[in-house]
C-alpha cells in the first residue's frame, strides 16, 4: 500500500472506531485512537494473513494483549474482509461475538484476551513452537503501557530472551496515559527501553503515528539476530480527534451527538489534506 | 487370610503415580515429537530429569514462572503442540489461576496441566505447599476436564487419554507409591466411575489418593461387621459421572465421599449437588481436610488426623450406617 493509501486508511479506521463506540455506546475511544496506525499498517502492509484461510499454518500470528481496544482491531479486521462489516452492527450487544474484547469465535482473532498482561506469554509459546517446527511466520503482540506493571510480562520478557526468540516482535503503544492517569504518576515505568535492553531484547524506539517508520520497522526483519524485537511506539491517547488527545476522559469515552459530529469533521478535513 | 498381607503385596507391585506418569509420558513422546512438557523449574520434582536428558528438543523451562507457564503452554498448545503443563498442584492453580482460566479454558487451548504433589503431599511443608483448593476453584471453570487418579494404572490410562485430548485436562497426584487397586483393568474412560469392589450396605465414593485407605476400610467393615461396600474411584471430578451416582444411590443407602481437599466445593460437594437435586436423601457424609488452618505434619499425620485413614473411614462408615438404621 502506498503512502497515501495507507494515510487514508488512517482515517477511515478512526472513522469506523467511533461510528462502532457512537453505535454502540460503548468501547475503549482513546486508546484504540490510538494503537489504530499499528493495526492498519500490520494489517495492510505486515502480516501474512490471508481473510478466506486464517487458520493456515504458516500465517503470521498477531496478539492483541491490550484486549480492550478491541474495537481498532475490529474495524480493522473487517476492513480487509474477516467478516462483513454490518456484524459490528451488534458490537456489545445481547448475544453478540463481537463483545468488548477480542474472541476467537470471530475470524482473523487469534487468541481471546481481556486480562492484561497475558498475551506476550502466549506469544512466546506461539513464537517457541514456530521455532521448533522450524516455520519462519512471525509473531507480533501489541501491548499496552499500563499493562506493563503486569508482573507476567517480565516473566514472558525473560523467556522471550532465553529462548532467543528472534520471531517474536512486541509493538508497545506508548500513549503514556492508562485509567487513572499518567503512567508516570500511577506506576512509573521509565526507562523501558533500558529495562527492556537489559532483559535482551533489540528495542527500537518510533514514532507509533509515522505509517513509514511503522512500515519500515516492522517489516525489516529481526534486529539483532537471535534477539526479540521490541517495538516503542510512541503514541498519543485519542489521536486524530482533538478534543480527545491526551485527555483522560476518553479512556472508555462515549462522544455525545455533538462530539460525534464535530469529531467526523475534524476527520473529513485531515481526509481532505492527504 | 489377613488383609494387610494382601495389601502389602499389592503396594509392593505399585509405584508412585507421578514414576508412571512421567515413563508413560516418555514412551508417548518418542514416537510423538509434537508432545512438549513445559516446566516452572520442576522437572526434578515432576520426575523428568530423564525425559530433558532423552527428549532434549521436546522440554520448555521457563524457570519459577507459573504464570508464564501456563500462558507459553497456551500458545504452544495453540499452535498444534501436545502440551503437558507440569508444576507443583499448588502453584499451578493459585499463582496460574487466571492463565488457566482465560489462556486455557476460556480460549479452548488443550493443555493438560499437571498438577504434582498435590493436596497435602508436602506434608510438612505447610499450607503454602497444600492444594486444597484446585478442584473447587477449577470446577468454577467452564471448558475443563479435572482428574485425580488413583493408581499407577488410572494414571497411565489420564496420560495417555490427555495426549490426545481436544480439551484442556487437569490432573492431579500425589508422590506416593501408590498399589495396584484392582487387578482387572479392562476399560478406562475420562468421566466415568471406576468400580473398585462392590456391596449392597454402603457406598464410598473417593478419589485420588484417599481411594486406598477406603478401600482398606470396606475389607476391615466386611471382615469384623459384616457390611459389604462399594468402592468407586471417582477419578473425575468434572465431568461428574452421574449417571453411576444415581445408580449407586438408587437403593438408598449411605454414601460417604472422601478427598485430598477441603470439604468445600470439591468432589463430596459435586456429589452432593447431582444427589439434592435429584431428590436421593441418602445419608451422605463428606470427608475431607476441613475448613481451618490445616493441623502440620507428614502427608500420613495429616491424613490420620483428619479420618482420612483406613481407622477414620472405618469409623465413619459405621456412624453412617448407625444413621440409616435409625433413620428406619
Amino acid at each position: 500500500m502506498t503512502e497515501k493509501a495507507l494515510k487514508l486508511k488512517s482515517v477511515f479506521l478512526r472513522k469506523q472506531i467511533l461510528k462502532y463506540i457512537y453505535s454502540a455506546k460503548a468501547g475503549h475511544t482513546g486508546g484504540s485512537l490510538s494503537c489504530i496506525d499499528i493495526l492498519n499498517v500490520l494489517y495492510n502492509s505486515v502480516l501474512n494473513v490471508d481473510p478466506n484461510d486464517f487458520k493456515n499454518s504458516t500465517r503470521d500470528r498477531y496478539i492483541q494483549s491490550k484486549g480492550h481496544c478491541v474495537e481498532a482491531l475490529f474495524v480493522t479486521l473487517a476492513d480487509r474482509g474477516f467478516f462483513p462489516e454490518s456484524a459490528l452492527e451488534t458490537l456489545c450487544r445481547y448475544q453478540s461475538h463481537y463483545i468488548g474484547h477480542p474472541t476467537r469465535k470471530i475470524n482473523g482473532v487469534e487468541q481471546n484476551t481481556g486480562a492484561l498482561g497475558h498475551g506476550l506469554s502466549i506469544s512466546v509459546g506461539e513464537a517457541i513452537a514456530a521455532k521448533l517446527d522450524q516455520k519462519s511466520h512471525r509473531i507480533f503482540t501489541l501491548l499496552g503501557d499500563g499493562e506493563l506493571a503486569e508482573g507476567s510480562n517480565w516473566e514472558a520478557f525473560l523467556s522471550a530472551s532465553h529462548y532467543k526468540l528472534d520471531n517474536l516482535y512486541a509493538i508497545l503503544d506508548y500513549n503514556k496515559q492508562q485509567i487513572t492517569g499518567n503512567n508516570s504518576e500511577v506506576m512509573n515505568m521509565n526507562s523501558i527501553k533500558d529495562k527492556l535492553e537489559s532483559f535482551g531484547w533489540a528495542v527500537r524506539e518510533i514514532d507509533g503515528h509515522n505509517l513509514i517508520q511503522l512500515e519500515t520497522n516492522l517489516n525489516s526483519g529481526s534486529f539483532r539476530k537471535g534477539k526479540p524485537n521490541f517495538v516503542i511506539a510512541h503514541t498519543i491517547k485519542g489521536k486524530g480527534v482533538s478534543y480527545m488527545e491526551g485527555n483522560l476522559k476518553w479512556h472508555h469515552g462515549v462522544p455525545s451527538p455533538d462530539q460525534y459530529a464535530l469529531a467526523l469533521n475534524e476527520l473529513n478535513e485531515a481526509e481532505a489534506l492527504i | 487370610m489377613g488383609v494387610d498381607k494382601i495389601d502389602l503385596k499389592k503396594i509392593k507391585n505399585g509405584k508412585a503415580n507421578q514414576i508412571v506418569f512421567s515413563e508413560t509420558l516418555e514412551k508417548l513422546a518418542s514416537k510423538d515429537r509434537d508432545i512438549i512438557v513445559v516446566t516452572s523449574d520442576s522437572r526434578g520434582s515432576g520426575k523428568l530429569v530423564s525425559f530433558g536428558e532423552n527428549y532434549p528438543q521436546q522440554i520448555v523451562e521457563v524457570g519459577i514462572a507459573e504464570q508464564n507457564l501456563v500462558g507459553v503452554a497456551a500458545g504452544l498448545a495453540s499452535a498444534g503442540k501436545k502440551t503437558f503443563a507440569i508444576s507443583p498442584a499448588c502453584f499451578l492453580t493459585a499463582r496460574a489461576l487466571e492463565q488457566i482460566k482465560n489462556d486455557v479454558c476460556y480460549s479452548d487451548n488443550p493443555v493438560i496441566l499437571v498438577g504434582i504433589s498435590a493436596g497435602v503431599s508436602y506434608g510438612a511443608l505447610g499450607t503454602t505447599h497444600h492444594s486444597l483448593h484446585d478442584f473447587a476453584a477449577l470446577r468454577a471453570f467452564n471448558n475443563i476436564i479435572i482428574v485425580a487418579p488413583a493408581d499407577n494404572f488410572e494414571t497411565e490410562q489420564v496420560v495417555r487419554l490427555a495426549a490426545t485430548s481436544k480439551k484442556p485436562i487437569y490432573m492431579r497426584y500425589g508422590k506416593k507409591q501408590m498399589p495396584l487397586l484392582n487387578e482387572n483393568n479392562t476399560s478406562f474412560e475420562l468421566g466415568k466411575g471406576r468400580v473398585i469392589s462392590e456391596g449392597q450396605d454402603l457406598t464410598i465414593i473417593a478419589n485420588g489418593e484417599t481411594v486406598y485407605p477406603a478401600y482398606l476400610a470396606t475389607k476391615k467393615l466386611e471382615i469384623e461387621k459384616g457390611l459389604k461396600v462399594t468402592v468407586v474411584s471417582m477419578h473425575t471430578i468434572k465431568p461428574l459421572d452421574t449417571a453411576l451416582i444415581k445408580k449407586l444411590a438408587s437403593n438408598g443407602k449411605p454414601i460417604l465421599t472422601v478427598e485430598e481437599h477441603m470439604v468445600n466445593g470439591g468432589l463430596g460437594e459435586a456429589c452432593a449437588s447431582y444427589l439434592m437435586q435429584n431428590g436421593f436423601t441418602n445419608p451422605f457424609k463428606i470427608m475431607g481436610i476441613p475448613d481451618e488452618y490445616t493441623v502440620t505434619g507428614s502427608q500420613i499425620e495429616i491424613f490420620n488426623h483428619y479420618g482420612l485413614s483406613e481407622e477414620g473411614i472405618y469409623n465413619a462408615c459405621i456412624a453412617l450406617n448407625d444413621r440409616q438404621n435409625n433413620t428406619n
